[in-house]
């Protein structure tokens, strides 16, 4: 079953139609029939209904709560949450109890809201399938040999399964955008900086984003627009569009000019892919939006700078495990240097291993000119494409995935293949432009997700065109 | 294609603060290379009058005004994490 919209999910509980616990226990009961799953890592129950209880007699009492009154949410656990521990995914951080909790949490509690679980993630967001879980790999909803994608796999499972009305990922190179793709539903990456990062766990931090995941675009930017905006805990922040990003009315896509990737559209694309993305394009063309044929000869580079620069942030982020003060601490260690090296190597999975490595590689003298200033001077050249396609085009338009789901274990023998399914999305990570996954169609029963852009600051005009464009596209999830 | 010797992981793993079976040696000395050796596609790229790229949310020298913020959480809350404490000090082992 359904969740209403969440504006008007929320109004119903602000009128008393229907009750915060009365959500929650929906939202817990939905959890505990999914197990088989695995989407959940787990529950923040107790909490949960504590607060829904609070904000029921807050409610009967005629206060407003705000407008997200009793909508339940599931967390990506790389977001510090009370009532749960904090895990990343990662054995280093189990039982992690967060002392604070993330911006965006606070920001959404503040308007009513209430998280009831943690979803499962590739570990510290490192992958593209939820496999580099410490704990368990999560089941594609529409195929369960199959991956929801990754790392916010557990959040776009959720969304499909019904848990909750919307789930929060993190996209550093596609981690909301390609699960969203793989599960058929809707999954956006702001703006760079307009959500803040404070108290999410910090992967890449040129390329971090926070955002929703939800059945519809308009829902997807109501949580938005509670979220976004400067903090001063993380001074990499934006201020938010003075009109919002709430969408009452969608744009008219008649007249707007959306160029389709001509690097996303060859080969490397699945042909059957290709197939709906086509006809998705067909559907815009009708409704009246100008298709225009962009190039941006960068683009094949794109898969290269990421994983030269955000390994070697990674490696960076990752130096604060060091077992002094937090999370896994080795008992055994006789000194400082044996307790760093033996907490990080028990508790790291292959995947953060792999990454710290190629960072420390990329960065360490002699090399660094040649790797990671280049990588970083090459990202330029990419921007500058990207502004003069904008001067162009109002939007960019391409597939957000070269496949759909793929199966668990046919890319965990190899690495690099694994790093081929972001090959469409790190673009718009490293540009730090907005960018917004529709369900477009399916192949053999199998999702199959739009990618849309827009400049940086655009996200208003993105998520407008969205509802749109999910409305052109009608795909039922 | 970049190909790394045994030397150059046990050296990024030294730098990382990471130990490595002889298993795992060989298994990231293979797989590092293939990563390095993808990526050295950028060695064709001209990038000539460009400038390396730090950040994308343009922004400068962001400050705040030199005032003690209370965000309400006690010296406790923030050490309770920790694997060994003194008092409300972090005990660690013998550096030397």
């Amino acid at each position: 079953m359904s969740w209403p919209a969440i504006r008007e999910l929320a109004a119903s509980v602000q009128s008393g139609k229907t009750t915060a616990q009365e959500l929650v226990e929906q939202s817990l009961s939905a959890i505990e029939q999914a197990e088989s799953y695995q989407a959940i890592i787990a529950t923040t129950a107790d909490r949960a209904r504590k607060r829904a209880a609070e904000i029921d007699t807050q409610i009967a009492r005629g206060a407003s709560v705000g407008r997200l009154a009793g909508v339940p949410f599931i967390a990506k656990d790389n977001f510090l949450a009370f009532g749960a521990p904090t895990t990343a995914a990662s054995n280093i951080l189990k039982g992690f109890d967060a002392p604070y909790q993330s911006t965006a949490i606070e920001r959404l509690e503040a308007e009513g809201a209430i998280c009831v679980a943690k979803a499962n993630l590739d570990a510290f967001a490192h992958g593209s399938s939820t496999e580099n879980s410490d704990f368990f790999t999560t089941k594609n909803p529409h195929d369960i040999s199959r991956v929801p994608g990754g790392s916010s796999g557990g959040s776009a499972a959720a969304i499909v399964l019904d848990l909750a009305p919307f789930a929060l990922g993190t996209d550093t190179g596609g981690s909301i955008r390609q699960p969203a793709s793989f599960c058929g539903v809707v999954g956006y990456k702001p703006t760079y900086g307009l959500v803040s990062r404070s108290g999410v766990i910090a992967m890449a931090s040129s390329t971090d984003t926070i955002g929703p995941l939800a059945r519809t675009v308009k829902d997807a930017a109501l949580v938005l627009d509670v979220m976004a905006g400067t903090d001063p805990l993380d001074s990499t922040t934006i201020p938010k569009d003075k009109a919002g990003y709430e969408i009452d009315s969608p744009l008219d896509v008649r007249g707007k000019k959306v160029g389709v990737i001509r690097e996303y559209m060859r080969e490397g694309l699945d042909p059957a892919v290709k197939i709906q993305i086509e006809q998705a394009i067909e559907k815009l063309k009708t409704a009246g939006a100008e298709i225009i044929d962009i190039s941006l000869p960068s683009l094949p580079y794109s898969l290269s700078i990421y994983y030269i620069v955000v390994p070697a942030e990674i490696s960076s982020n990752l130096s604060r495990y060091d077992g002094q003060r937090f999370g896994y601490s080795d008992k055994n260690a006789q000194d400082l240097e044996e307790s760093y090296v033996q907490s990080r190597t028990k508790g790291f999975g292959a995947e953060a291993k792999r990454r710290i490595m190629t960072g420390a590689y990329v960065l360490s003298s002699g090399y660094y000119d040649a790797y990671y200033n280049k990588a970083q001077t090459v990202r330029t050249k990419l921007i500058n494409e990207f502004n003069d396609a904008f001067t162009k085009v109002d939007l960019l338009l391409g597939p957000a995935t070269p496949s759909t789901a793929f199966k668990i274990g046919q890319n965990t023998h190899d690495p690099l293949q694994m790093y081929l399914a972001d090959v469409m999305t790190v673009g718009a990570s490293l540009v730090g432009i907005p960018a917004l996954v529709i369900p477009a169609g399916t192949v053999e029963g199998l999702p199959v997700g739009l990618q849309l852009m827009a400049p940086q600051k655009a996200d208003r005009m993105l998520l407008s065109f969205g509802t749109s464009a999910q409305q052109i596209l009608k795909e039922k999830i | 294609m970049a190909h790394l010797s045994r030397d150059d992981v046990l050296q990024l793993a030294n730098l990382a603060k990471l130990h490595l079976t002889e298993d795992e040696i060989a298994t990231f000395q293979a797989e590092l290379s293939e990563i390095l050796g993808y990526v050295e596609k950028l060695d064709e790229v001209d990038v000539s009058g460009l400038k390396p790229t730090t950040q994308v949310a343009g922004l400068t020298n962001v400050t705040r005004a030199d005032t003690v913020i209370n965000y309400g959480l006690t010296q406790q809350e923030l050490l309770k994490n920790v694997p060994a404490t003194m008092g409300a000090q972090i005990k660690v082992r013998r550096v030397l």
